[in-house]
């Protein structure tokens, strides 16, 4: 793939179809990478709240940890997700979510990462997951 | 087949902008279970090396499937509405679904108490025998108190 991380970010973010559809972006701040999920109708899981689809942030949580290991890595085939468990702490509510990864443990063919997302407040998480990804090449 | 004593929650499920927007089908509701499926989409791509639909819409489609299956179950013999809410979600991928598969997922609430429902689900692109994830997880029921 590209040369800078934030080139390598940007091109993962515009490669993904699904990633359009959700309409997520990133943003790059020095090594420090935050997906952003602006709210958008199309999103909204529990209409009665309304709440954001817990699936939206599963996947949202999801797709931050493949952009934070495209951030990391060179290679250009995209990782496998080997497994998520994702934890709800709160309803997502019809606001701007954000997310930030940390790559508990970048082997030479697994990567572990945990995500957190938040919305108003970073110290009151909406959702977080844990995950494999089996890195390409391997 | 739909049971008709249950409510008729595919009437709900239109009523969800997420479920409309990735297409999601409802393929059938008993008590205690659920299927449910999503059609191949080129924008719900994942991977456009392969083509593969994402890993994202599986988290989705198995969310609202076993929230589909718990809501049945608890459904039974209650009156008074409520709703449930996702407290852990696990997901194994066990393979990469077909390139241009669509994916169908069954969900079975194999138990639920007056406040948790514990659930199982896979999803496969055609073979049950054969899947690409499988998920398990836990709910809240908000039980609205019965008149």
């Amino acid at each position: 793939m590209s040369d800078s991380p934030d080139a390598r970010l940007q091109a993962f973010l515009a490669s993904v179809p699904y990633i359009r559809f959700l309409g997520m972006k990133a943003e790059l701040a020095g090594d420090e990478m935050t997906a952003i999920l602006p709210f958008s109708p199309h999103l909204i899981g529990n209409p009665v709240l309304p709440a954001l689809h817990g699936g939206v942030l599963g996947a949202f949580m999801e797709m931050t940890a493949l952009a934070q290991l495209s951030v990391l890595s060179t290679e250009m085939k995209l990782p496998k997700t080997i497994d998520v468990t994702i934890e709800y702490l709160r309803p997502g509510r019809a606001l701007t979510t954000y997310a930030r990864a940390d790559v508990r443990k970048l082997g030479r063919r697994v990567a572990n990462v945990h995500v957190e997302a938040w919305q108003e407040a970073r110290s009151s998480p909406v959702a977080a997951i844990r995950g494999h990804f089996l890195l390409a090449g391997s | 087949m739909s049971d008709p004593s249950l409510p008729d929650m595919s009437l709900g499920m239109n009523s969800v902008p997420q479920a409309q927007a990735i297409g999601l089908e409802m393929i059938s509701v008993s008590p205690g279970r659920g299927v449910m499926r999503v059609p191949f989409r080129e924008d719900l791509v994942g991977d456009p090396a392969t083509g593969v639909i994402a890993g994202g819409v599986v988290t989705t489609l198995l969310d609202h499937c076993c929230g589909m299956a718990v809501g049945s179950a608890a459904a039974m013999g209650t009156e008074g509405s409520f709703s449930t809410a996702t407290l852990d979600l696990r997901i194994d991928y066990m393979r990469p679904a077909a390139p241009g598969a669509s994916v169908t997922a069954e969900a079975h609430c194999y138990k639920h108490t007056h406040a948790i429902g514990f659930v199982r689900a896979i999803a496969h692109d055609g073979n049950p025998d054969d899947p690409v994830a499988t998920a398990q997880a836990a709910f809240f029921l908000n039980r609205a108190t019965a008149r």
